[in-house]
C-alpha cells in the first residue's frame, strides 16, 4: 500500500528526514515510535502534503500514485488520512458542514453522487456513536473550544466519516485520559483494522498500543528507521528506553 | 452631500477613490431616506455590476425609528457606497456591509453616522475580501453631537486579503461631543490561517474550497439578523468564486 523508500526531507531548510525505508502492505498495522525530534511528525506532514515540508530525495508510492506530486486534497481522495497531533481549530466553520463538504469533495474525484444530507447525517451519527461523541459538538465550529481529548476523538469520527485506507495518526495518544485512550484505541480498531486498510501509528508509548495492536515497531531516530521488529519492540522500549535499544 | 466639482484626493472622503471612474459617474445623485418617528425599515444594495457605481445615501432618522441598511459591495469595476445616517433621540442605525474584489479594483465604504439627540444606537460591521491588486477602504465617522448622552456606537471592521499584493484601508474614527456615551471600534486586517487551510485540505477540500469555506464565516457576520441574510451571503460567496 505504502513504499517509502530513502526520504529525504527538510523543514526550514534543516534536514530532518534523511534516509527514511518503510514499507506497508494492507492488513497492517505499524507503530513508529521514537525520541523528540527524531522525525516522527516531520514524516506525518511530508506523507500529508503540508506546504514547508520539503522532500530533497526519495519517493512515496502509495496504491501505484506517486504521492509526493499530489496536493493534499489529492492525498486524502487518493485515501490518506492524517491525524493531527494538534488539530486546528477553525471558527465559523461547522464540523458537520466542513466534513461533508470534504466527503463530497473526495467522492466526486472517483465520480461518485454527492451524498444527500439525511445519508450523511446518518453516516455521521453512526460514526459519532462509534467514538461516543455527541452528535451537538459536531455542530460546533471544527475544534473550537473542544479539550484536547475531544479534538482527538473529533479527529477520529473524522476518520470514519471518510474512510481513508491509510490512516497515519501522529501522537493520537496525547492528551487523551484513560478512557478516551481507550475509546480512541477501540475507534482505530473498528474502522481500520480490516484487511483493505492499514495504519501508521506515531506514537511515544506503549500505552496506545495496548488497544490498537501493531503487527510491526519501528524506532525513528535521527531521520531513520533505525531498528524494526513486532510488538515486543515496543514493550523493550518501554522498558528499557530509546538510547539502549536504538544504540 | 454632493457637490458639482469633482472631489480630488484633499477631500478626506475621496482620499482612496478612483477619481477617474468617479469622473464618468459624476454628479452623483443622493438616494434620501426618511425614516419617521416611530417607524422601521429597511434596505438591502447589491453591486454586482461590471461598470462603475457610486451611491451616496443619505438617511435621516427621526425619534426613535430604527433603519437596517445591507450592502454587498462586489461589482466588477469601481463601487463605492456612501452613507450618511442622522439619528434622532433614541433611533437606531444597522449597517452591514461586505466587499469582495480583486483584479486592480477599488472598492470603498464610507460612512457618517451622526448621533445628534441622546440614546441612539448604531452599529456597524463591515468585512472585505480583497485579492489581486484590489484596494478596498473603509472609511466611517460617527459623531456624537453634544447633548446626545446615552449614545451607543459600535464599528466592527474587518478586511482579509487573499494576495499580499492586495490593500485595506480601514479608519473608522469617533467625533465624541457628549459625555457618557458608549462608543466602541475593532478593527483588523489578516490573511487566512495556513494552517486551518491546510487542515481542511487534508481532508479532501480542493484549495478554492477551503478558502471558500473558511470565508463563509467571516462575510456572514455583516449579514447576521438581516432578513436577506442568507441570500445576501450566497450572493458574496457566488462573487467570491471570481477571485479565489
Amino acid at each position: 500500500m505504502l513504499t517509502i523508500n530513502d526520504l529525504h526531507a527538510t523543514v526550514a531548510e534543516k534536514p530532518i528526514l534523511k534516509g527514511l525505508s518503510l514499507t506497508v502492505n494492507a492488513g497492517e498495522i505499524h507503530a513508529i515510535m521514537g525520541p523528540n525530534g527524531a522525525g516522527k511528525s516531520t514524516l506525518g506532514y511530508t506523507l500529508g502534503g503540508r506546504p514547508g515540508y520539503e522532500v530533497t530525495g526519495g519517493s512515496v508510492d502509495f496504491e501505484g500514485q506517486d504521492l509526493l506530486t499530489l496536493e493534499p486534497h489529492e492525498r486524502a481522495a487518493a485515501g490518506l488520512f492524517l491525524g493531527f497531533q494538534y488539530p486546528v481549530e477553525i471558527p465559523g466553520v461547522s464540523n458537520l458542514q466542513f466534513l461533508r463538504e470534504a466527503l463530497n469533495a473526495q467522492r466526486k474525484v472517483h465520480g461518485l453522487e454527492p451524498l444527500s444530507g439525511a445519508a450523511f447525517i446518518k453516516l455521521a451519527k453512526e460514526q459519532a456513536g462509534l467514538l461516543r461523541f455527541d452528535m451537538d459538538m459536531l455542530k460546533r465550529p471544527v475544534n473550537v473550544g473542544f479539550s484536547g481529548g475531544e479534538k482527538k476523538r473529533a479527529e477520529m469520527v473524522q476518520m470514519g466519516i471518510l474512510a481513508p485506507k491509510l490512516a497515519i495518526l501522529d501522537e493520537t495518544d496525547s492528551g487523551l485520559d484513560i478512557d478516551a485512550l481507550r475509546i480512541c484505541g477501540e475507534g482505530i480498531n473498528a474502522i481500520m483494522r480490516k484487511p483493505d486498510k492499514a495504519v501508521l501509528l506515531i506514537t511515544h508509548y506503549q500505552r496506545l498500543l495496548d488497544y490498537v495492536k501493531p503487527d510491526f515497531v519501528h524506532v525513528l531516530a535521527g531521520g531513520r528507521i533505525v531498528k524494526s521488529g513486532g510488538p515486543e519492540l515496543a514493550l523493550q522500549l518501554e522498558n528499557e528506553g530509546y538510547e539502549a535499544v536504538a544504540a | 452631500m454632493a457637490s458639482l466639482a469633482l472631489p480630488t484626493r484633499k477631500d478626506e472622503a475621496f482620499r482612496y477613490a478612483d477619481l477617474a471612474a468617479l469622473e464618468t459617474l459624476w454628479p452623483l445623485a443622493v438616494q434620501e431616506i426618511h425614516v419617521p418617528a416611530g417607524a422601521s425599515d429597511a434596505l438591502a444594495i447589491t453591486a454586482q455590476s461590471d461598470q462603475a457605481e457610486a451611491r451616496e445615501i443619505a438617511i435621516t432618522l427621526e425619534d426613535g425609528a430604527s433603519f437596517d441598511l445591507r450592502v454587498l459591495n462586489a461589482g466588477g469595476g469601481y463601487g463605492r457606497i456612501a452613507v450618511t445616517a442622522v439619528l434622532g433621540k433614541g433611533a437606531s442605525f444597522h449597517f452591514g456591509a461586505a466587499q469582495l474584489g480583486g483584479a486592480a479594483q477599488t472598492l470603498e465604504i464610507v460612512t457618517e453616522v451622526r448621533h445628534m439627540a441622546p440614546d441612539a444606537v448604531s452599529r456597524q460591521v463591515v468585512r472585505s475580501v480583497l485579492g489581486g491588486h484590489a484596494v478596498g477602504t473603509y472609511l466611517g465617522r460617527v459623531h456624537v453631537a453634544r447633548g446626545a448622552i446615552g449614545t451607543d456606537g459600535e464599528q466592527s471592521i474587518r478586511a482579509m486579503l487573499l494576495e499580499r499584493t492586495a490593500t485595506a484601508n480601514a479608519r473608522p474614527e469617533l467625533e465624541i461631543y457628549a459625555d457618557d456615551v458608549k462608543c466602541a471600534h475593532g478593527c483588523a486586517v489578516g490573511e487566512l490561517d495556513p494552517q486551518g487551510l491546510f487542515y481542511l485540505q487534508s481532508r479532501g477540500l480542493p484549495p478554492a474550497e477551503a478558502k471558500k469555506l473558511m470565508l463563509h464565516a467571516f462575510i456572514a457576520e455583516a449579514f447576521v439578523g438581516a432578513p436577506e441574510g442568507d441570500a445576501l451571503t450566497e450572493a458574496a460567496l457566488a462573487a467570491l468564486d471570481g477571485l479565489l
